[in-house]
């Protein structure tokens, strides 16, 4: 069984659980859209103000949302679900791996479904809109790495609900910052590349150390 | 320590914050062995059984297992030889029976027909589609069984072995680690009933430490 079949079949297996559950369809994605819909509820309709607050609320509910996304059950096995993959010989950085695609789809999808409640509601500026096909996936990946690193590193901790979004908020700023600067750029038309190199750095910089630290935190499992 | 020794135990112990929980175990199991092993409810059985299967890495002593040494990476590689049967299912909830035992034969680098056969073998084969958190604890227990039917493991680790199961399952238990030991591995069963294990020797453990039982 070569690497990346192992990380098909980890990825598909989550996926297959979360059509189950569908965590992420019925209720994350509900809940981040009413989230949008309140803002306006709270501060008027002032449209031009929330044409120009709508993209930045759109990456905070992203954020905050994700985080649900991210700690929803299926998302971390239980301890004789880890024995289990432990024990068929899956190579810990795969289980990594597709744990993340899996999460990151989920992430990118709840961005994908607020999308047109943004347009609808917001109204917003989206010059330059063919960017958010790289932006968005970008901050998915971020998203996923670092739900799947927390989900690891606290996976065995009763505390995980509070303390996974203790980790993933203050590491998803920069994530935060690229995106909502990314988008503020396209819309002033300036250059968005220096805010692409922080997305992918910080992609890169927890796919590295996920990968790295993957088997020491499968085997820290007691 | 025996050099054909599957498992061979050497003063292993186990510490868990301020928590003795296993204490000088010697423990050797040879190939075609089936031993049981019995104590009271949190004497260390569980605990025992995860270090056997390379889950737990000893706090003292040292161990080999299938030829890899504890606590090193070497460890990474007998695993797919290992099938551990926990007193907690090894399924996922949301999945049909069917598709939690595919994924094993796939991730071992099976045909899935092999998967959908191991069921029918463990009496399975009318509840593929059903959903292992819809399951009762029997076909559960079948479920993990035809695991082992996968992976024909050197190592067999049966928690609770008979927990819970009717005579027929029980009988499919008992065959299983038959098949397992008569194929030159070995089996271990965990129980607090003695009188249902039918092994070639038992060992007792009493509060983590191991004798053998009389």
């Amino acid at each position: 069984m070569t690497f990346w079949r192992q990380v098909y079949e980890i990825a598909r297996k989550d996926l297959q659980v979360e059509s189950r559950t569908a965590e992420v369809a019925l209720m994350t994605a509900p809940f981040g859209a009413a989230a949008l819909i309140m803002i306006p509820l709270a501060i008027g309709t002032d449209a031009p103000l929330l044409s120009d607050l709508g993209p930045g609320l759109y990456w905070i509910v992203v954020l905050l949302f994700g985080i649900l996304v991210i700690l929803r059950k299926s998302a971390v096995d239980g301890g004789p679900q880890r024995d289990l993959v432990r024990l068929l010989g899956i190579d810990p950085a795969a289980r990594f791996a597709g744990a993340t695609i899996a999460t990151s789809l989920l992430v990118l999808l709840f961005e994908v479904a607020l999308g047109p409640v943004l347009v609808a509601l917001y109204n917003p500026d989206l010059r330059g809109w063919p960017w958010l096909f790289l932006i968005l996936p970008l901050v998915a990946v971020g998203m996923g790495l670092l739900g799947t690193i927390a989900g690891g590193v606290t996976t065995s901790l009763g505390t995980r609900t509070s303390l996974t979004p203790l980790l993933v908020v203050p590491l998803a700023l920069p994530l935060l910052l690229g995106a909502t600067q990314a988008f503020e750029g396209l819309q002033l038309g300036g250059s968005i590349v220096p805010w692409l190199v922080l997305l992918v750095s910080v992609d890169l910089a927890l796919a590295v150390s996920g990968v790295l630290a993957s088997g020491p935190m499968e085997e820290a499992v007691t | 320590m025996n050099a054909n020794s599957l498992v061979s135990l050497e003063n292993v112990g186990l510490r868990i914050g301020n928590t003795l929980i296993l204490r000088q175990a010697k423990f050797e199991l040879e190939p075609g062995e089936k031993v049981g092993l019995l104590g009271p409810n949190g004497s260390g059985k569980t605990t025992l059984l995860r270090i056997i299967a390379t889950l737990l890495r000893p706090t003292s002593g040292s161990g080999v297992v299938l030829g890899a040494e504890l606590g090193t990476d070497a460890v990474y590689d007998v695993r797919h030889r290992i099938v551990m049967v926990g007193h907690l299912p090894g399924l996922y909830p949301e999945l049909t029976l069917g598709e939690n035992t595919r994924f094993v034969a796939r991730l071992t680098g099976h045909p899935v027909d092999v998967a959908d056969e191991a069921l029918a073998m463990v009496g399975l084969a009318g509840a593929s589609a059903r959903r292992a958190d819809q399951s009762s604890k029997g076909m559960l227990r079948r479920a993990e069984l035809a695991r082992a039917l996968i992976i024909e493991p050197s190592l067999l680790l049966l928690d609770e072995a008979h927990a819970g199961l009717d005579a027929e399952a029980i009988g499919l238990v008992d065959g299983i680690a038959h098949q397992v030991v008569t194929a030159g591995g070995a089996v271990v069963l965990v129980s607090h009933e003695p009188d249902r294990l039918n092994v070639d020797r038992s060992v007792q453990i009493t509060d983590g430490t191991l004798e053998a039982a009389s």
